[in-house]
């Protein structure tokens, strides 16, 4: 199948790659950008293990084609440091052993962030419907909502 | 939280520093299964049977071979024949040979030079089947019509007369059983049936293997051992162990899952028929949920005699379980023990049968059989204390074993935790919170064993008195941060001057997985026996630099020093400044340790769960969680409390959701997470945990391992809380809201 020359915006730098029309998203990110810190958990939406942002908003990129992505901007896991600096959600899962084994920690990451930019003081009712959507198999949430709980704290004093 | 006092005078055993890890993996920067890539890679697929049972007549890939950039295809023609035992059931598993016997069962597996054009490949491979009688059950595949699933397997065990499904049988008790029950007020048996389920990590398999004509291989995989994986995949393929070196990535969960090889053989097979290029293989989720795990599914009678004051007079139990097609991989043998563990019954009978049925191989999932064993016995303990009024803990105290019971499964056992777990228990305030219309709560305790195994580490000196150590054991749950606060406490150096890395197959001795709870105990114990050889080193560099006896030095706060006033005066030496000079004093220090240690200490928990049980659709909630468990000693007492709440969360995906649903065409039909629902962060509350410590006596810093207790009351717990909400007493799981509707229903 012929492939498609994509030009777009990924974590603030400009990039390009040829696609298969069928590859995801994510197929994309991880194979041909040298992205792997998004993580494919199912394949089917599911899991959230491959969370990204497109212009703003969180999908699941395993449900996005490379394609769509044509002029948009992406922002992965690997753009949530800035400046070498940790995100407060990144430093705050590390002091709450909000991860095990860290699978879906960049999904949850990427997430995390898209409620607190649209909700900055959320309950915890609130963190874990929003987080529903990302399945974590090693913790039971406790430790993650907690983190999310801080972090949110923290950043609101900040503001 | 827990009470950090409890490290007990050390000065970094028992805190909560980060995990060394942790900004690798909150960065995306850590490399799992399926983040590497290799020059001049192939990608593969396999092809694996829509049939829960087949003859496989033909297999015709010429058209896939056909398909540019395809450059291998293997079949279980391009194995050795002739292997015996589990060398054969992994081979079999790997690849059917001339039958297909599980839906999902591997038959053909593909190379080329992308993953779009090997899925497309597989597609291609023509194999024509002859569909066979097939069981899914295992009771109906105990029964005298069943279909044979392979004739022969059984071993020497089996009664004579049953259906050749059955292959083990086992049988052990003490005391006498009928003497037993004819000295209770009370005795009631019930049967109880638990689903096959995942162990759900999140991320699929993956690797990447290499293996050239001369035998000579390399792979990259995400396991729980990689030991293991070298040896199997030596064994399926028929090359020699020390020519496969391989090196474990991060691994996204295992829970048992991962201590054995599934694919792994394939990718080094396509290697070697493709001149060896590398050969990249990651599983699709369906393929994770139809051809890897799971655990057994169950089917127990339970037997038990009371006193009217509760004391348990008798118990007995039958299990029959399957653990797919394959000889010896469902737990029975891990279930039965486990079964009345927690208790001092002067009178037990178990037996238990194993039972092939057409479903995947088995593997371990935490706390192998302890689950299934717990939610049969402490759901019939429950239903006999609401008979005789009794309180359910209380019960479990009386007859709670302790230092010196002779256990359920023979041994005697040594300081052991139960009693002071059951105390933190009813201290705890979730037991006296209100409940409301339509909640009950639910209690339950549970039993693992723990485990040694084999075991090697190593440890070197910095030239600048840092030290790296080496250990087997893959990080799953924040282990190199254990291991680094017992290494730092051993030496008397600061946690930051410790690195622990997981190496490869060659740069150790051999190492089980981490598996059995056993990476903190085993390793950890490991390392402080390495620490412990290195400071005698250090201390005769110092002795030969003082010009003293090496008896004469002690090692205080990371520094050798005289002992005492006769060894002489001389200032400390320490480790920066023996690192820094070891070149000219007699070369690298570096300490090691390789055994089966020994002094496994066993564990014990206890959960206490409200639930809520809507009376118009069935749905339980689950509104509070808690779980109290003897750690030994809690060596980063933030990733044990991860250990219980993790446990818990997946014994409540067991009872309430999870199972493995088989048509009527033995085709598996959830294989994805959608219909697999295992627990999501709004399902579940905030999960409460007390850390006992009741210290092993085994283990220098007196670690029990964790991981896997957690796992084994949540069933049985939550079933019992049901059962109090609702009036619903359900004994097959899970309890999903149809079935507890109908049970409401039933019972009005
Ligand atoms: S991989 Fe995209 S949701 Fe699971
Ligand atoms: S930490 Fe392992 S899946 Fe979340």
């Amino acid at each position: 199948m012929s492939r498609i020359h994509i030009t777009t915006t990924v974590n603030g730098e400009a990039a390009e790659f040829l696609t298969d029309p069928r590859e995801t998203l994510l197929d994309v990110l991880r194979n041909q950008l040298g992205l792997t810190g998004s993580k494919e958990g199912c394949g089917t939406g599911d899991c959230g293990a491959c969370s990204v942002l497109l212009d703003g908003v969180l999908v699941s990129s395993c449900l996005v084609l490379g394609v769509e992505v044509q002029g948009k901007t992406v922002e992965t896991i690997e753009g949530m440091a800035t400046d070498g600096a940790l995100h407060p959600l990144q430093r705050h899962f590390i002091e709450h052993a909000a991860l095990q084994c860290g699978f879906c920690t960049p999904g949850i990451l990427v997430a995390a962030k898209a409620l607190l930019a649209q909700n900055d003081n959320p309950t915890e009712t609130e963190i874990r419907y929003w987080l529903a959507g990302n399945l974590c198999r090693c913790t039971g949430y406790d430790k993650i909502v907690r983190a999310v709980q801080d972090a949110a704290a923290e950043m609101r004093g900040a503001a | 939280m827990p009470k950090d006092e409890l490290k007990a005078g050390f000065r970094l055993v028992g805190t909560r520093p980060n995990r060394p890890d942790g900004l690798d993996k909150v960065t995306g920067r850590a490399r799992y299964g399926a983040d590497i890539v290799a020059a001049n890679m192939l990608h593969a697929a396999v092809v694996r049977s829509p049939y829960a049972h087949a003859r496989i007549k033909k297999i015709d890939a010429s058209r896939a071979l056909a398909l540019e950039g395809v450059k291998a295809v293997v079949t279980r023609a391009d194995f050795p024949t002739g292997l015996t035992g589990e060398d054969w059931n992994l081979q079999e598993n790997t690849i059917a040979g001339d039958t297909a016997l599980y839906d999902g069962h591997a038959v053909a597996a593909v190379a080329a030079t992308s993953a779009l054009v090997a899925q497309d490949a597989a597609r291609l491979i023509e194999v024509e089947y002859e569909v066979l009688p097939h069981v899914t059950d295992v009771d109906a595949a105990m029964a005298p019509d069943a279909p044979v699933i392979r004739a022969g397997n059984a071993d020497h065990s089996v009664p004579e007369g049953m259906h050749p499904n059955v292959v083990r049988y086992i049988d052990f008790g003490h005391g006498d059983i009928e003497a037993g029950f004819a000295a209770a007020d009370l005795v009631r048996e019930g049967t109880y049936k638990t689903e096959a389920t995942h162990q759900g990590y999140i991320e699929p398999h993956a690797c990447l293997g290499q293996l050239g004509a001369d035998g000579r291989g390399e792979m990259w995989v995400c396991t729980q051992g990689h030991w293991y994986i070298r040896r199997m995949c030596a064994a399926v393929l028929g090359i020699e162990a020390a020519n496969l070196r391989v090196t474990p990535s991060e691994i996204g969960g295992g829970f048992g899952g991962k201590t054995t090889i599934f694919m792994e053989p394939l990718a080094l097979a396509l290697s070697r028929k493709a001149g060896g290029r590398p050969v990249k293989l990651v599983m699709s989720r369906a393929e994770v949920l139809r051809a890897t795990g799971p655990t057994a599914s169950a089917s127990m009678d339970v037997k038990i005699g009371m006193k009217k004051d509760g004391t348990i007079t008798a118990g007995q139990v039958n299990f029959r379980m399957q653990g797919g097609a394959f000889f010896g991989m469902s737990p029975i043998a891990e279930a039965l023990p486990c079964a009345f563990a927690c208790y001092d019954i002067p009178n037990l009978m178990h037996e238990g049968y194993e039972v092939l049925a057409n479903r995947p191989k088995a593997a371990a999932y935490r706390a192998p059989g302890s689950p299934m064993a717990a939610f049969a016995v402490e759901s019939l303990l429950d239903e006999m204390c609401r008979e005789l009024s009794l309180d359910p803990l209380q019960v479990r105290l009386k007859n709670a074993a302790k230092e010196g019971t002779k256990s359920s499964y023979g041994p005697t056992y040594n300081r052991i935790g139960l009693v002071e777990t059951l105390e933190a228990t009813m201290a705890h305030p979730n037991l006296s919170a209100p409940l409301g219309p339509n909640q009950g709560r639910g209690v339950a305790a549970g039993f693992w064993f723990n485990h040694g195994g084999e075991t090697s580490v190593s440890l070197q000196i910095g030239e600048d008195g840092t030290v790296g150590v080496s250990v087997g054991t893959p990080d799953i749950g924040g282990s190199r941060a254990s291991i680094a606060l017992m290494v730092a406490e051993t030496l008397g150096i600061e946690y930051e001057a410790v690195r622990v890395n997981v190496v490869e197959t060659g740069s150790l001795g051999v190492n089980e997985p981490t598996h059995g709870s056993r990476a903190t105990f085993a390793s950890g114990k490991a390392a402080v026996e390495a620490a412990e050889s290195a400071i005698k080193q250090m201390c005769a560099r110092a002795a030969a630099e003082w010009g003293i006896d090496p008896e004469a030095v002690e090692w205080v706060d990371g520094a050798a020093r005289p002992a005492g006033e006769n060894a002489g005066k001389f200032p400390p030496l320490t480790i920066g400044e023996i690192g820094a000079k070891m070149g000219g004093t007699g070369g690298p220090i570096s300490g090691h340790h390789e055994s089966v240690p020994g002094g496994v200490g066993a564990s014990f928990g206890v959960h206490v769960v409200d639930v809520e049980v809507d009376p118009e659709t069935g749905k339980s909630t689950v509104l509070r969680y808690l779980v109290v468990q003897d750690a030994g000693r809690a060596i980063h007492p933030a990733y044990v409390e991860g250990q219980y709440q993790g446990g818990a969360a997946q014994g409540i995906g067991w009872a309430l959701n999870e199972e493995y649903i088989y048509g009527a065409d033995g085709r598996l039909q959830n294989p994805m997470f959608l219909d697999y629902r295992i627990p999501v962060a709004s399902d579940l509350p905030m999960i409460d945990t007390v850390i006992v410590e009741v210290p092993n006596p085994g283990h220098p810093y007196g670690v029990r391992g964790v991981g896997e207790t957690g796992i084994a009351p949540p069933l049985a717990a939550v079933a019992n809380a049901v059962a109090a909400a609702s009036g619903a007493r359900l004994r097959t799981l899970p309890l999903s809201p149809p079935k507890v509707l109908a049970a409401i229903k039933a019972g009005q």
